[in-house]
């Protein structure tokens, strides 16, 4: 066991603790947006830095690991001031109305003011063709943000990266973390990096297997459900009547749970629960995308057996 | 159906992979799985070679890649498109780099830029490091060596993009330990660097023995010249008591805004790079290094190059050099247009075939550096200390300078200066005196950026700093790279700080939030600065990168736009 200090508190961790284990022990969680218990910590977001006595600058709590005799403060004048900035960054340049509510939390909280920086700039269509190195000159008369068109290339999830704030979790559940299948990565560098695949081509054209588990770990709405998109476009998306219902996966023998999201008797969207100890959050695409058939083929209490399975067969 | 690469692209790639690299197993030759996938770190030579040879990297080429290195064309797209000097658009074979950072800018850079910019083969370029001769224009050309061209006119671009070449003129340096040999002996010969003393040092380094060399260069208090000046000696102690495989990695990644004298280091002696890494080596028990060095410096790239192999041909590299047992060789890696791989563990990802994004610290090189190996990362003017305090002693190299900050440095002096160059100095002169040396200022002076862009601007009133590691953090600012640009009057200053915002807004991985975004911020408030600036944000922002960014770059990028403040050249503070 470790013993370190947290805001003047004595907490005992196991060795390979991080300081967000040891602060989460005592009741103290902190803000983090790309941290997720399910995959490797990147430490990219920097929202969870805490001030680490003897260390020059601030640390990510989420991936430094505690050594004994630490004195961490989460609350101090430079935590919060790396904290209000670095909230400010990310809600002038990117549109964070789709994140979790406790990052409006954390905006009121820490007293960012987003909007200092200027009007935002106008949306442009050439983010993924930007060169390293080389970004337009700006006159400082607007803040620069990611704002771009949403990208609608097939029929089961979108990707809109105005809400990007390139956390690296879909590329990690995409990649070695969970999915292995290495269809996007971070592209292009600065401001101007982004989530691309390879020359950006369209996801049909990529290496995708529509596992979804990207949108699964998205922190901001950048990726989404295809039908949620059109229910929300629709403005019918209404979260507050659908019923959450948990089920298992009819489709192997793995035993995936399935939470369905239902609206008005239809599946809109299916998540997995992160804490799950089977799938960690994660599913595949028949369990993600594969449940129209539920829906399509009338009520199978009322329907002979026989239409039900000649509507089936023509699926 | 996915792209395939034309023949020739097919044949560049088949050089760049040789076929050594298929793994063999158990007797069974491997074509995918782990073992295989440890190729990755050829991904970048192989983007490069393309590059190089063709003029740009197509879908069928990038596919062709990742079909041998079995990596995901995804990611190999997300490391070709984090390099400036790789373009995965298709565009003339000759392209002509026109520097319009610091130095040049207002040197005739711009002129150039004005009568030639709007041609899709000139393009505008960050520092090129050759800031005693501007303005510098590198011209990248399809299947041919690049080369660049110095006190460049708008007529000698539009000539070189016609297909004339031209020879680069060297840099003009004073001094009479570390630069002994620059401009003195014949770069690509072996035989003359013996005969000036060459190869005496390892020699003796072998009698000594690892641990006797490690305790001359603590003894000797040498600190590195890179900018961040930690000690050497226990930098190599460390690395030596890790575990076995060790790596040692010279960073010749030189793309701080000023600085040129690692490139008169490895133009002008460059067989003395090779030897200090070999001493480097034998201390730290590695038996391979990496020269890791900047794509826009084609001249030392080749003369290394060339170094290299006569080593390899005569028993000074490989194994068994000298007769002493110890084996080691040493690769060059050439970086393709990224200030952020200087970084030294964004140099270590961009070996290893992936984006160039600096890792988190702890854990430090010394234990976890290239391929997750313990590893000694130094500067090239720090290596080339080595064979001096081997030669010499510990004590007596100690004995120069100030007890601080020992040996001599070089420094780089452009700008407005009469004769701009490397000068190399004892430390502890001041800036005034190395000033002197290049002949003093032209016209009246303003202010100095001292350090670099991760330094400061300076006003006239520490003209009298002595240059030692300790009067430069007593007065709060910092020697950096050994950067001397110095502006007059005819200056225009604002101009040259909106530059230097620029230019870290394009230098940012990325890959941090407050980097990232908090450039893009600096950049536009010092761009809106008109009469006054918004100091009071600036400050702000400043702390908040110094304090939550991953890495360096982050930790300095508002702090020379803050010194600028401080010296009123962006007008009153708000």
């Amino acid at each position: 066991m470790i013993d370190i200090t947290i805001d003047g508190e004595v907490v005992q961790v196991v060795s390979g603790s991080t300081l967000l284990d040891a602060c989460r022990l005592i009741g103290k969680d902190q803000p983090t947006l790309c941290y997720l218990e399910t995959l490797s910590p990147v430490n990219v977001c920097r929202v969870c830095v805490v001030e680490l006595e003897g260390s020059r600058t601030l640390v990510p709590s989420c991936s430094r690991m505690a050594e004994s005799g630490m004195v961490v403060q989460t609350d101090s004048e430079r935590v919060r001031h790396s904290r209000k900035v670095v909230l400010e960054f990310l809600a002038s340049s990117v549109d964070l109305s789709l994140a979790g509510s406790e990052v409006r939390d954390w905006l009121d909280q820490y007293e960012a003011r987003p909007d200092r920086f200027g009007p935002r700039a106008a949306p442009t269509g050439d983010r993924d063709r930007r060169h390293a190195g080389h970004h337009h000159r700006t006159t400082g008369s607007v803040a620069e943000t990611v704002q771009q068109s949403i990208k609608i290339d097939n029929p089961l999830y979108v990707r809109d990266y105005s809400r990007c704030i390139l956390c690296y979790k879909c590329v990690e559940a995409c990649g070695e973390d969970a999915q292995n299948t290495f269809a996007i990565a971070v592209a292009g560098r600065g401001f101007d990096a982004r989530i691309s695949t390879e020359f950006d081509v369209a996801l049909p054209e990529s290496a995708c297997v529509y596992c979804g588990n990207c949108i699964g770990v998205c922190p901001t709405g950048a990726l989404m459900f295809r039908s949620e998109h059109e229910l929300r476009q629709a403005e019918m998306w209404e979260e507050e009547r659908q019923t959450v219902t948990r089920t298992i996966c009819s489709y192997c023998g793995v035993g995936c749970n399935l939470d369905l999201h239902v609206q008005d008797n239809r599946i809109e969207k299916v998540t997995s629960p992160q804490d799950h100890d089977v799938t960690s959050g994660h599913l595949c695409i028949k369990g993600r995308f594969g449940y129209e058939y539920v829906q399509e083929l009338g009520d199978l209490a009322t329907t002979p057996i026989d239409e039900v399975l000649a509507r089936a067969r023509q699926h | 159906m996915a792209a395939e690469p034309t023949p020739a692209e097919r044949a560049v790639i088949t050089r760049s992979i040789p076929e050594s690299e298929t793994v063999e197993v158990l007797g069974r030759v491997v074509h995918g799985g782990h073992d295989a996938r440890q190729q990755r770190h050829l991904l970048l030579p192989a983007l490069a070679a393309v590059q190089s040879e063709i003029g740009w990297v197509s879908p069928g080429a990038l596919n062709e890649i990742c079909r041998r290195l079995l990596v995901p064309p995804a990611e190999a797209y997300g490391v070709a498109t984090f390099y400036a000097l790789i373009s995965i658009e298709e565009r003339p074979p000759l392209v002509a780099h026109v520097c319009d950072d610091i130095a040049c800018r207002q040197s005739g850079g711009n002129e150039i830029l004005s009568a030639l910019g709007d041609r899709l083969d000139v393009i505008t370029s960050p520092c090129l490091g050759q800031c005693d001769q501007c303005p510098v224009v590198l011209m990248q050309r399809a299947g041919q060596d690049d080369f660049v061209i110095t006190a460049a006119t708008s007529a000698d671009v539009a000539a070189a993009l016609n297909g004339a070449e031209s020879a680069t003129t060297p840099s003009h340096v004073e001094g009479g330990r570390l630069l002994k040999r620059v401009g003195q002996v014949d770069p690509g010969s072996l035989a003359q660097y013996r005969r000036e003393g060459g190869y005496q040092a390892l020699a003796r380094a072998f009698e000594l023995g690892a641990a006797a060399v490690i305790e001359e260069v603590k003894m000797s208090g040498l600190m590195g010249r890179g900018g961040a000046a930690f000690p050497t000696g226990i930098k190599w102690e460390a690395v030596a008591r890790e575990p076995a495989p060790r790596y040692l990695v010279c960073n010749a990644d030189e793309s701080e805004p000023g600085t040129f004298k690692d490139r008169v280091l490895m133009e002008g002696d460059p067989f003395s790079v090779l030897e200090s890494m070999t001493i480097a080596g034998f201390a730290t028990g590695s038996s391979r290094g990496y020269i890791y060095i900047r794509g826009e410096y084609p001249l030392a790239f080749h003369r290394l190059e060339t170094a290299i192999a006569a080593c390899q041909a005569n028993g000074l590299l490989g194994g068994d050099i000298l007769g002493s047992g110890f084996d080691f060789d040493i690769e060059i890696r050439k970086g393709q247009g990224a200030y952020i791989c200087g970084e030294e563990t964004a140099l270590f990802n961009s070996i290893e075939g992936f984006r160039g994004e600096p890792r988190q610290k702890p854990p430090f090189p010394v234990q976890v550096g290239l391929f997750g190996r313990p590893t000694a990362i130094n500067n090239v003017e720090t290596l080339a200390n080595v064979p001096l305090i081997v030669l010499e002693g510990g004590a007596a190299f100690g004995a120069i300078g100030t007890p601080d900050s020992t040996g001599t440095r070089l420094f780089c002096l452009s700008g407005d200066v009469v004769r701009p160059g490397v000068y190399e100095v004892a430390s502890g002169v001041t800036l005034r005196n190395v000033i002197d040396l290049a002949g003093g200022i032209e016209g009246d002076l303003t202010s100095i950026l001292l350090g670099g862009a991760a330094g400061s601007f300076i006003g006239p009133e520490h003209l009298d700093l002595r240059l030692t590691f300790e009067d430069a953090r007593a007065a709060g600012v910092s020697l950096g790279s050994g950067v001397i640009m110095v502006f007059n009057s005819t200056r225009d200053m604002k101009d040259l700080v909106r530059r230097v915002a620029r230019f870290f807004r394009d230098e940012s991985c990325g890959q941090c939030v407050p980097c990232r975004v908090g450039t893009a911020r600096v950049e536009e408030a010092v761009a809106r600065a008109n009469g006054s600036i918004e100091a009071s944000l600036i400050d702000e922002l400043d702390r908040a990168m110094k304090d939550a960014s991953i890495c360096g770059l982050g930790h300095t990028a508002a702090a020379v736009v803050r010194s600028a403040i401080g010296l009123g050249v962006l007008g009153e503070s708000r």
